[in-house]
């Protein structure tokens, strides 16, 4: 589905990752941890597109993704779901118009989506939050809504940078529970993380897999966690 | 390209929202499309009454000619019979006549007043000449007038006539090139204002990139609102100007050119085309401002 290749990725001269190669199959969860800096956001730009890698080949859904154009492009992150640390809304827009922008940017008729909408910001209980501005709504609102906009598609992969970051254990569970069930639901699911508790508590419920980028590489990570 | 056209005028609401509301280049563009058009309608009114006035001199005077007697007064009569008797035979002449006393004396009208006193004045006596299609041999009759009636002076009009006529034409091209710059001139603020739009809307930007929107879609949020804005302010603007032509003094033979300076029938309705011409202008510069910006972000 997504498949790195002996990537590396230069920042202004100084290189961040090297050799890196990993896949991420139909339906797995990864989770991506080392320490900050390390380039796990890097790493996951470089999964949909946002990056492209300075040596070695990335593919999406088969496609190489340096080889997209602009549309191209634009398809492939209909098909990923991106979570992304700091979430990053319209922030004049009602936090239910923020979700459906992806409708809204496809062109589908958001009338005909109501119910959709509906269930889906009951699934991730925003519901009575609807109409609130995204500056309005508390962290884990914000990653709740974050994760629901980038469902909406039914995306075939879901990446998440950091959705626990910036939230208490309480909702960091809850929304590590919204992505197990996702990945139940047959969706690819890529975190990356610095909480390990989050990893073992993700374990207990689904099978996943841990990578660790360190010293520019990505490895299997092992039992310790 | 006619789809196009039908989504820039129909629109999506839902689309419309998604670039945020910006104040300053929603002002400027608005004021900029005003004033221009405001502009547009003199320059087009200065032209089409340039046009207006130089067919008219060109009508009027190409074939029109004046023999002016210049003869003591007991010779003015015979000499003006003289010269009707040559102009008669002259090959190209349609016809002449003497003007009356009292045309003489509206002629001089507007300088000397309406009671002057022309008898008692040496006023020569004129002959309004005029021409066929084939027109006459002027220095030919100058000739033959020269020897026959010794008081005869012809003046064919087209010593001053051409300048004139001249004159107005180059006012019309300017009036016209006037109305190329006001485009060109609103086509570059727009593109300013545009861009000044999309820079200040450069996350907007990144989150619709984000979430699947093509370049299109993105650069269509802002062609919309540039050419509507383009559109209202031309209409506003040409309103006005319309409003402060027909407010000018109308046409008449005492205020000469300046009073004739507004439109004739469809002529009203020429300035009706500048709110399109803006919203067109609008939709082009904003269009190519997109597609630049929108390439340069990576």
């Amino acid at each position: 589905m997504i498949e790195l290749d002996n990537v590396g990725y230069n920042y202004g001269g100084g290189e961040l990752l090297t050799n890196v190669s990993a896949q991420l199959a139909p339906g797995s969860f990864h989770f991506l941890t080392g320490p900050s800096g390390a380039g796990k956001t890097t790493l996951l730009k470089l999964c949909y597109g946002a990056l492209s890698p300075t040596s070695g080949r990335v593919r999406a859904f088969n496609m190489d993704v340096k080889g997209l154009d602009r549309d191209q492009m634009a398809m492939l992150r209909r098909r990923v779901g991106v979570v992304h640390q700091d979430c990053r809304f319209l922030d004049h827009l009602p936090v239910v118009e923020n979700i459906a922008l992806p409708l809204t940017v496809s062109g589908k008729d958001l009338a005909q989506e109501q119910a959709n909408l509906r269930d889906l910001m009951d699934w991730v209980g925003l519901s009575e939050r609807a109409d609130a501005k995204p500056p309005e709504l508390s962290g884990g609102e914000r990653q709740r809504a974050a994760l629901a906009r980038a469902v909406i598609l039914s995306p075939e992969v879901v990446i998440a940078d950091e959705p626990t970051g910036n939230v208490d254990w309480e909702m960091s569970q809850r929304l590590l529970q919204l992505l197990v069930e996702l990945n139940r639901m047959g969706k690819t699911i890529l975190v990356a993380t610095h909480d390990l508790a989050l990893i073992r508590a993700a374990k207990n419920q689904v099978q996943t897999r841990v990578l660790r980028i360190s010293d520019k590489r990505l490895q299997l990570a092992g039992a310790d966690l | 390209m006619s789809g196009r056209i039908r989504q820039l005028i129909v629109g999506d609401a839902q689309a419309d929202r998604v670039v945020p509301p910006s104040g300053f280049t929603a002002h400027l563009t608005l004021f900029v499309a005003a004033a221009m058009a405001f502009l547009a309608v003199f320059a087009l009114a200065l032209s089409l009454a340039s046009g207006r006035l130089a067919d008219r001199w060109a009508d009027e005077l190409a074939r029109a000619a004046t023999l002016r007697i210049n003869a003591p007064a007991d010779q003015r009569a015979a000499q003006t019979q003289a010269a009707l008797t040559v102009l008669a035979q002259t090959p190209g002449v349609a016809s002449a006549r003497a003007l009356t006393a009292e045309e003489q004396a509206a002629l001089l009208a507007p300088w000397f007043g309406a009671e002057l006193p022309l008898d008692s004045l040496p006023v020569p006596q004129l002959i309004e000449v005029l021409e066929t299609e084939t027109g006459y041999d002027a220095e030919g009759l100058r000739l033959r007038l020269q020897a026959e009636v010794p008081g005869a002076v012809l003046d064919d009009h087209s010593r001053w006539r051409k300048p004139l006529v001249d004159a107005a034409r180059s006012l019309r091209r300017l009036g016209l090139f006037s109305i190329l710059l006001i485009g060109g001139a609103m086509a570059g603020m727009i593109t300013l204002a545009a861009n000044a739009a999309l820079a200040a809307n450069a996350q907007v930007i990144e989150v619709l990139r984000l979430v699947g929107a093509q370049d299109d879609y993105i650069a269509h949020a802002f062609v919309r609102r540039f050419t509507l804005r383009a559109l209202a302010g031309c209409s506003v603007g040409v309103a006005l100007g319309m409003i402060g032509v027909w407010l000018m003094p109308a046409a008449s033979e005492e205020g000469g050119f300046l009073t004739g300076l507004g439109f004739v029938s469809w002529g009203w309705l020429m300035p009706l085309a500048i709110p399109l011409l803006g919203a067109l202008v609008a939709f082009v510069a904003t269009s190519r401002a997109a597609k630049k910006r929108l390439g340069d972000l990576t």
